[in-house]
């Protein structure tokens, strides 16, 4: 059970002691482990300004994003969506930095089989890339990628998707790849995690989000699911309205 | 005094302490302990269990009964004394006399007067047969040397004198009667509750100096962030909706169809309940359940309640798929909410409890899954919370005050402060 | 400088579902055991708590609960003739991580393997003749059959409380259940899930087309339940989070749903988390095994002596201790000599994608639970002629589409864009009406010379130990027999009433980057010639016998279904063997 902790009592013959079983640092025995505050409940994004992309950087690519996720009457885009702020804040986390993975030398590019092996982690890939991509556009265009017009934005996407844009020191079919991805993880995944905002995304498709019990509509064949969706943080019928 | 007079009285004297000190060396027919009975031994080790002894006086590095933990109270800190037999610092040189004095009378050797955080006003129910049981069975508790400064209350607290005051208010010395119009059975049950198992000691109101509150007698009490539930027969707020099957297998096993111990409820059943025979839990039950109800009308909240839509919201999305959309639960696994005495309760302390900090439930022989709540207090708001907890204690069967904003912050905080 | 601990009766290399079952078995036998997981300790309501663990991002996208590869990793090739690389981030497999293993995040299909399964080489070549199995075909015949782990798969399901219908209850087929299995001796513990829209109608078709299908076999269950053990669980409720996830809910069978509350009760049980094995130590002969050594988080290293080990670490790991330990030869594929390392496999996984009109088909894909989904599997094992097709193997099929998570759930038609508006229409217009089963074709991979696993020569761990490499690729058999199921699938689609039906066979070569299941198998495998095989057919090691080596390792080839049932009735076999004939007289139990 839980640790010893400090307990007021009244005096009196009322009071409370908490045991524990003795155990050693560890060595787990005598019953399953818990104690109050265990696990690693998210943090939802709340702060807000950007922590990774300087404000040129983020220009580009909510750009960017409004092209991969054009916004349309229903719908919001990828910017409004917040799809690069999303980006923003994996950049800074472990997917950013590649903590989680192998990232031990020596690097090789391999086949298509073996999968990426860049030394680079993502943070590092979309500095240089973004960079690379911006003189580019000056070079090009004499703007950088938000101010171009938007038929012209999809030509160069389009160019790095399919290899003929070639940016310089960076892996542009590679990092259009992975610049996808994560736009559609914004969009997609649970808004705590700074896109989806307002379950847009979810409300496009009529996905119910966070709801755990379908046991009364398993047999409810052909129907459409009405209620709104629910983010891991709540949705809006959670708070009490004033009255 | 004559001579003659006073000859007779040595002689009687005499014999007297010949007779005692054979006693001594012979067996219990005396009344005394006696470390080589072994059924007044094995029924001594039971009754320590029924009596939880271990749940303050456990060694706190695990040496059984060697004393030291503390225990925190709102004048200083007391800690439970070394109850083994070493000479310099247990009770190994104390009488029977002086332990029975100090069980049942709250009465130390030297005179002093014991703090109730050792539940004596309890214990003074106890025959003197089972209160020697258990000291013979603590006489083959390996003596640890083990010293304990028991009280360590700042000046004026340290008086023990003061306990007399509280005394002559709340401690009625005396062993427990039998009620002949009741059943053989019906009064184990009360000796049990009343005695030995002290359950007023958590279940029972006090008031403000700590005593209890006779009158509401098992009418429920919040100590240290739990409220330990109404246990009289009231179908709203008690055990009024259990039958005695419910009952004992709650206590034996920490589990039934409603409900599932956990906290200090959750320990006790480990530590002592799920210990004792299947005759006295039923015993046990028989008496709970003739435990009047206290009639309190309420009226739930009316579901369209701003509070109340936004409870149901919340439990829709985050409580019905372990508790389900109707409250019952899974039998044995998660509480049946919709019924469970606990959630109506007069104060919400456990509810608000459990649903910001999560709770784990009791694991035992017989229920061994040890079912796990988990934490919402991450997740929900002030509001959120008071919003759910006032919905489920207004829902199915339940009426109950609502829970304020207020309330759950005020809970929240003393949480935090309690690691 | 190494700390030697007070020696223990039994030690556990791992504490997932194999190491879970011989730990109860073996402490039931009245044995000390210690169990040392490289992970950490996990608990439902703390870690797959019930408002947190629906998080498609971090759990199936970042994949949280599994090992990550900075702790370590393998390498990988094609053929032979390349250099492996290591797999720096996972894609076709995900491997398990902390007590419960992979029954943590499991989908829970809980499958037996067929009769002729256990006796493949004899079966094949006696129906076929030798000379329709490739050369390099190394399949081989188990030394163990299905009769013999009958009660042993029944012991498993009913810890688990597998939900299902019986298909032939022995030798009685039985209508609505899968008429090419096994006998079993009773029913399933509980119902048969039940089934949402699509999983229905896919059902339906395949009723019409004339083929027998049936509920897949659900360790997400259908009802609360009590297993044998007197533990408590719960009923599903379809929440579409299943595999990578860990049940927040208590309503999927893992090792901490239906063993570790009993298990960590009994005083003759000890676990160590986020210990690391980096040895199995042998003594000077290197036929005894003496314990193992591991690592704390620290980077303390301790010795654990014990009389008898078990490696249970899951199929790859079991492999590189063993290759590491020094215990049993090494296989080579060139010689064709050795053992450990060899008959390496995965499983021949494609899919169907399918569109319907969204005026008149609504699916709401998001209820479903791991094991959810109507089968057919006439086109398993060897259920049906292969002489005129010209490959050996095939596999269940079904629509068994576990949840709409949109970060992997939005297929589009054939010829959209990627990405832009045409490609957001797309989405939103066929979420509800599109379908996706995922592994809807769960094909056998046989198991060949060339494909096989050894140490790798440039990368390695954190302890500096050579990482495992595995070589692998797809023979033309496995692709054969795929296009052919695959077909099959996609005909039930297209009855079903869906306008576009988008096939995606499985093609050479083998890619690490795609997911296929985690259903690695062999490398230390079972069977009755110790010059073939690592264990016998109690999975003790020839080469040590007070080793014993659980899991899908011992699996000479791979059949058409799921692992989890078979690798789990296997140490009730063996858990039985050695609690009846090993503790009573410690040796070899076979004499090959």
């Amino acid at each position: 059970m839980a640790p010893p902790s400090r307990r007021d009592v009244l005096l009196g013959t009322a009071f409370v002691l908490i045991g524990d079983a003795a155990s050693k640092a560890g060595v787990v025995r005598g019953q399953l482990p818990w104690h109050a505050n265990a696990g690693s409940p998210p943090q939802p994004i709340t702060q807000s300004g950007w922590l990774f992309f300087t404000a040129d950087e983020a220009a580009a690519v909510e750009a960017i994003a409004d092209r991969i996720i054009p916004p349309d009457p229903n719908t919001p885009g990828g910017k409004d969506a917040g799809c690069a702020v999303y980006i923003d804040r994996q950049l800074i986390g472990s997917f950013g930095t590649s903590a989680d993975l192998y990232t031990r030398a020596p690097f090789v590019t391999g086949t298509q089989q073996q999968g990426p092996q860049s030394p680079d982690p993502p943070a590092v890939a979309y500095r240089k890339s973004l960079a690379a991509l911006d003189r580019y556009c000056r070079a090009q265009e004499g703007k950088p990628f938000a101010e171009l017009p938007a038929g012209r934005q999809d030509q160069l996407l389009s160019g790095l998707e399919a290899g003929s844009v070639q940016l310089e020191g960076s892996d542009g079919k590679a990092f259009f790849g992975m610049l996808l991805k994560n736009m559609q993880e914004g969009f997609f995944a649970d808004p705590i995690y700074g896109g989806n905002k307002d379950m847009c995304g979810w409300k496009m498709i009529g996905y119910p989000g966070a709801h755990y019990d379908y046991r009364d509509w398993i047999g409810r064949h052909n129907e459409r699911y009405p209620h709104a969706p629910v983010s891991i943080a709540g949705r809006p019928d959670w708070t009490p309205k004033q009255a | 005094m004559s001579t003659s007079a006073a000859r007779v009285s040595l002689v009687a004297l005499l014999a007297w302490l010949m007779l005692s000190s054979s006693a001594r060396v012979q067996g219990a027919t005396f009344g005394a302990s006696d470390r080589q009975d072994f059924a007044q031994i094995e029924r001594g080790r039971y009754l320590t269990r029924v009596a939880d002894c271990v749940a303050c006086h456990a060694g706190a590095d695990g040496t059984p009964f060697a004393g030291g933990r503390p225990i925190e109270t709102p004048f200083g800190m007391l800690r439970a004394s070394n109850i083994t037999p070493d000479g310099a610092t247990g009770i190994g040189t104390w009488s029977d006399a002086q332990f029975d004095a100090a069980i049942r009378g709250g009465r130390m050797p030297d005179g002093s007067r014991v703090y109730p955080a050792m539940p004596y006003p309890y214990y003074t129910k106890m025959s003197r047969n089972d209160v020697l049981a258990i000291r013979a069975y603590l006489n083959t508790v390996p003596p640890a040397h083990h010293e304990v400064m028991s009280n360590q209350l700042p000046f004026p607290y340290k008086m023990r004198s003061l306990m007399a005051v509280w005394d002559a208010l709340y401690f009625k010395e005396g062993e427990f009667r039998e009620d002949a119009s009741k059943s053989p059975e019906w009064n184990r049950g009360a000796y049990l509750v009343e005695g030995p198992g002290h359950c007023g000691a958590c279940h029972t109101p006090k008031t403000s100096l700590g005593g209890d509150e006779l009158k509401h007698a098992y009418q429920g009490y919040a100590l240290q962030g739990w409220f330990a539930p109404d246990i009289t027969d009231s179908e709203d707020v008690g055990l009024g909706r259990w039958s005695p099957t419910d009952i004992v297998e709650y206590l034996k096993g920490g589990h039934n169809k409603y409900s599932a111990a956990s906290g200090p409820m959750g320990e006790e059943v480990v530590d002592s309940s799920s210990r004792w025979t299947e005759a006295d839990l039923q015993a046990i039950a028989e008496y709970l359940k003739g435990l009047p109800a206290q009639r309190e009308a309420s009226r739930p909240l009316a579901g369209g309640d701003p509070v109340m839509t936004a409870g149901a919201a919340i439990y829709w999305d985050a409580c019905s798929a372990c508790h389900k959309a109707d409250g019952s639960g899974v039998p044995y696994l998660f509480p049946d909410i919709a019924h469970a005495p606990s959630v109506a309760s007069r104060e919400p302390t456990t509810l608000i409890r459990v649903v910001l900090q999560g709770a784990e439930t009791a694991a035992t022989d017989e229920e061994p899954t040890g079912p796990q709540m988990p934490a919402f207090g991450w997740q929900l708001t002030d509001a959120q919370v008071a919003a759910v907890v006032t919905y489920i204690r207004n829902s199915w069967s339940h009426a109950a005050p609502p829970v304020s904003e207020r309330e759950v912050r005020a809970a929240r905080t003393s949480l935090a402060l309690d690691r | 400088m190494t700390t030697k601990l007070p020696a223990k009766d039994v030690v556990i290399i791992g504490l997932g579902w194999t190491g879970s079952i011989l730990a109860h078995e073996l402490t039931e036998a009245g044995l000390d055991v210690i169990a040392i997981e490289r992970g950490p300790w996990r608990n439902t309501a703390t870690n797959f708590a019930p408002n947190y663990a629906q998080d498609e991002l971090r759990y199936r996208i970042r994949h949280e609960l599994f090992l990550q590869p900075a702790q370590t990793t393998f390498t990988f090739r094609n053929k032979m003739d390349q250099n492996a690389l290591p797999i720096r981030s996972w894609g076709a497999f995900m491997p398990p991580n902390g007590v419960g293993g992979g029954g943590v995040h499991w989908n829970a299909e809980t499958w037996r393997f067929l009769p002729s399964d256990f006796v493949l080489r004899t079966h094949l070549t006696q129906r076929y003749g030798a000379k329709f199995l490739p050369q390099d075909m190394s399949i081989q015949d188990w030394g163990v059959s299905y009769d013999d782990l009958e009660p042993h798969y029944d012991r498993f399901e009913y810890l688990c409380g597998t939900s299902g219908t019986a298909g032939n209850l022995n030798g009685q087929i039985q209508p609505g259940g899968n008429p090419f299995e096994g006998p079993r001796s009773r029913p399933y513990p509980t119902p048969a899930q039940q089934q949402p829209f699509s999983h229905a109608l896919f059902g339906k078709a395949a009723a019409e087309l004339g083929y027998k299908p049936f509920p897949q076999p659900s360790g997400n269950l259908s009802q609360a339940y009590t297993n044998p053990l007197n533990v408590r669980m719960g009923p599903c409720t379809y929440c579409g989070f299943c595999e990578w996830f860990g049940c927040g809910n208590y309503s999927k069978a893992s090792p901490q749903t239906t063993l570790l509350p009993v298990l960590m009760r009994k005083a003759n049980f000890e676990a160590r988390d986020l210990c690391e094995v980096t040895r199995i130590n042998t003594d000077s002969t290197g036929k005894r095994a003496t314990g193992v050594t591991f690592v704390d988080a620290s980077g303390n290293e301790y010795e654990q002596p014990a009389d008898l080990v078990i490696l249970s670490a899951f199929t790859i790991f079991n492999v590189q201790l063993l290759l590491l330990s020094k215990i049993g030869t090494p296989y080579d594929p060139l010689s064709n000599k050795g053992v450990v390392g060899r008959n390496f496999t995965h499983q021949t996984i494609s899919d169907v994608e399918s569109f319907f009109d969204k005026s008149k088909f609504n699916f709401n894909p998001f209820i479903a639970s791991g094991a959810i989904g109507m089968c057919i599997d006439e086109f398993n094992g060897d259920n049906f002629d292969h002489g005129p097709h010209g490959f050996v193997g095939g596999g269940y099929m079904g629509q068994v589409q576990t949840g709409g998570r949109p970060i992997q759930t939005t297929p589009v038609p054939p010829g959209t864009p990627r990405w832009g508006a045409k490609w957001k229409d797309a989405v939103r217009d066929n979420y509800l009406s599109a379908l996706k089963p995922g592994t809807g074709v769960h094909g056998s991979m046989y198991s060949y010379r060339d494909v096989y696993m050894d140490l790798d020569p440039t990368y390695r761990d954190r302890f500096n130990r050579p990482l495992a490499r595995i070589t692998m690729d797809f023979h033309d058999n496995e692709i054969k027999q795929n296009a052919f199921l695959t077909d099959k699938f996609a005909e039930v689609f297209h009855a079903m009433g869906a306008q576009q039906v988008h096939k995606i066979y499985r093609k050479a070569p083998y890619d690490v980057t795609e997911y296929q299941t985690t259903h690695l198998c062999g490398g230390a495998i079972m069977g009755t010639d110790p010059k073939t095989s690592a264990v016998n057919r109690y999975s003790q090691s020839w080469d040590v016998p007070n080793l014993f080596v659980m899991g899908a390792s011992n699996f000479p080839q791979n059949a058409g279904y799921n692992p989890t049932g078979t690798l789990a009735a296997l140490a009730f076999w063996s858990a039985q063997a050695i609690r009846s004939r090993y503790l009573k007289n410690p040796g070899p139990l076979v004499h090959a």
